[in-house]
């Protein structure tokens, strides 16, 4: 008795968590493909919110801003941050050390809304005295790189952690100077850190409003912000078209991405395992 | 002809590799204290030590990783303390053996070629000869991963030893292998070492390792070179308590010199008086330790014989009495535990060259141990 309470209040209590985390999704999915405008009733499959979808110019623009944000928040993130993690691992003294860690990680607890006014005053006031940067892409790319890096630090510098540091001293001892290590040896061997640190920031940036809020200037709108802004607005199903469609492309990304590496770590067990078999079978 | 004598003549002057006076300090701690060493070219010279003793890192400064805080290292006549680690004539096998787990075998091999800027067919020649060396030619195109532990040892000593160094380092060359592969390969390493004639110097805390390969052996504690000899040397005339405890297995005893002669020396202890067939560098009256190694001991039930005794002419000397408390067999020795009458525990080694031979003693039994005053040393620090 106890055991079958046991077992089916623990899958009850775990269909209730998915409901939860799920329900709201799975309900936005079903009323984009909604014939009508209605909100609470699905009078019928269509695909009319899809076509609606193209015309939109405003979300068109937002999802291409949004993509070239991301993209290059992305880049920038991935190579400062994976500077930021080898410097941190690397170098185990320097002066000014405690800090510098304590100031790259800082974006990960800091709310949003600190970041994004501290961001809106640093900005304003370097363009009244400079005349430049104008308020729009260049800025939220500049705080959206802030948070990004943060992140992508961390994933490098756990990677970092890991990587033999011998590797580089073989590589040093067989004539490599400290680039030509960098370069052949380290990198390749935290690549995969990397990217995974260019997709977090990526999506990070991609998903972001509060920051683009305070950094966005007059007619510059990323993604999110219109999709906020038709939000407050009363609903349309359009929106519900776009985030089902944004959904889906993450979805399968990250499932590709997920079944690649699983692959490749099955795959190398496998070959270690050989290895070791053939050496015993000689022996 | 001249030239080569007057080479050799000049080698000899002037050792390969020299250390002088080296001294690394971490903060205030000192890793190593005061080292001097030479080496001679085609030389297998071996640091042994405990974790801790210095050892590595002498190791770390030959390869350039770490800065001495004083001293000189010659290589050939050059110091090259000033040089970074990828300016030196210098390769090292790591424990760990650090291949590049991205880079295929024949890649890693070639690696510190294309660094040296080497045009590629001499590359592909110099590969492929290193691969044949260590018979792994089959595998060039195999990652590490794919590659048993053994095999991964021998890529790593291929990659060290392709850019033909003058010296190569070898940092606990067999550490990662495990005991019944590890014997196999020491023979093998040096045969390959020796093949190609690099000189070597290599650090270990396996002491059995470090005789087996080793043409010298330098035995390090707390940052300090104690005694440097060849493996026999070192094994039957340590020269302090540190390193005839720390090779092998030792009895000791605690005694005072009492008579001091130039040919002998006789040195009372609780449990029997000692006599030493050679003179010693002590005063009458002087504490020393006498050591004896088990397997130089001898132990039976009877009474020892005047006739066994008078060969050694030492009538009343080097005799104890105990029992035995604990004994081990082994095979083709057993070990014995003798407790004396002072409460010291003595170990005996007895080889068992007769099948049914004499390994009737057993737990409890009174016996009698022995040995010969030639085969004593005297410790005095």
């Amino acid at each position: 008795m106890y055991r079958f309470v046991q077992h089916y209040f623990g899958l009850a209590w775990m269909a209730l968590v998915f409901l939860f985390l799920y329900l709201p999704l799975l309900f936005m999915v079903v009323f984009s493909f909604n014939s009508s405008r209605q909100d609470a009733v699905f009078t019928g499959f269509s695909l009319r919110w899809y076509e609606a979808l193209g015309r939109d110019t405003k979300i068109v623009e937002g999802f291409w801003l949004s993509l070239q944000i991301a993209l290059a928040t992305g880049v920038l993130s991935a190579v400062l941050g994976t500077f930021a993690a080898f410097v941190l691992v690397r170098y185990q003294r320097f002066t000014g050390r405690t800090v510098f860690s304590g100031m790259v990680n800082a974006p990960l607890v800091m709310p949003e809304v600190v970041i994004g006014l501290s961001l809106l005053l640093l900005m304003v006031g370097i363009q009244n005295v400079f005349g430049w940067p104008e308020r729009g892409l260049l800025t939220i790319i500049l705080g959206h790189t802030l948070l990004g890096m943060a992140y992508a630090m961390v994933v490098v510098q756990s990677r970092l952690l890991e990587v033999d540091r011998s590797i580089e001293e073989a590589a040093m001892d067989l004539g490599a100077r400290p680039a030509q290590v960098f370069f052949l040896v380290t990198l390749p061997n935290i690549a995969q850190a990397i990217v995974a640190g260019f997709l977090l920031s990526f999506t990070l940036s991609f998903d972001d409003v509060v920051i683009s809020e305070f950094l966005s200037g007059p007619g510059v709108n990323t993604l999110p912000q219109v999709i906020f802004g038709y939000a407050r607005r009363g609903i349309n199903p359009t929106i519900y078209a776009a985030a089902t469609l944004l959904i889906s492309v993450i979805t399968i990304a990250v499932i590709a991405y997920s079944v690649q590496v699983a692959r490749q770590g099955r795959r190398r067990a496998q070959e270690a395992q050989q290895a070791q078999q053939t050496f015993s079978d000689l022996l | 002809m001249v030239q080569t004598e007057a080479l050799a003549r000049a080698a000899q002057a002037a050792p390969f590799l020299q250390i002088q006076h080296i001294v690394k300090k971490f903060d205030d701690v000192f890793a190593v204290d005061d080292v001097s060493l030479d080496i001679a070219q085609g030389e297998i010279f071996a640091l042994l030590g405990s974790s801790g003793c210095g050892k590595s890192t002498l190791l770390r400064m030959l390869a350039g990783f770490e800065l001495p805080t004083s001293g000189q290292i010659l290589l050939a006549g050059q110091d090259i303390v000033g040089l970074a680690p990828y300016e030196r004539p210098i390769n090292m096998m790591f424990q760990s053996y650090a291949l590049f787990p991205h880079l295929t075998v024949w890649e890693n091999v070639a690696f510190g070629l294309k660094r040296d800027g080497m045009p590629k067919d001499q590359i592909e020649e110099r590969v492929t000869q290193m691969l044949d060396l260590v018979q792994l030619k089959q595998y060039a195109k195999r990652k590490p991963h794919q590659l048993s532990g053994g095999q991964q040892q021998r890529v790593a000593l291929a990659r060290s030893l392709a850019k033909r160094p003058k010296l190569l380092l070898l940092d606990e060359p067999l550490g990662a292998l495990d005991a019944k592969l590890r014997q196999r390969t020491q023979l093998e390493l040096v045969d390959i070492i020796e093949r190609v004639g690099v000189t070597c110097v290599m650090v270990t805390h396996d002491q059995e390792e470090a005789m087996t390969m080793a043409t010298r052996i330098g035995v390090m504690s707390e940052g300090k070179i104690l005694q440097i000899g060849k493996p026999a040397e070192i094994y039957e005339t340590p020269n302090c308590l540190f390193v005839a405890d720390f090779i092998g297995t030792v009895n000791i005893f605690k005694g005072a010199v009492e008579v001091d002669e130039a040919d002998h020396v006789i040195i009372g202890s609780a449990d029997c008086k000692h006599y030493v067939s050679h003179g010693i560098t002590g005063t009458q009256g002087m504490d020393v330790h006498v050591a004896v190694r088990p397997e130089k001991m001898s132990i039976q039930s009877g009474p020892v014989s005047d006739a066994q005794r008078e060969r050694a002419a030492e009538v009343g000397f080097n005799l104890a009495r105990g029992v035995i408390t604990e004994l081990a067999y082994l095979g083709s020795l057993t070990t014995y535990h003798v407790k004396l009458a002072s409460g010291l525990v003595v170990k005996v080694t007895h080889t068992n060259d007769a099948r049914h031979g004499s390994s009737s003693l057993t737990w409890g039994d009174a016996v009698y141990v022995w040995w010969s005053g030639s085969d004593l040393v005297v410790l005095t620090r």
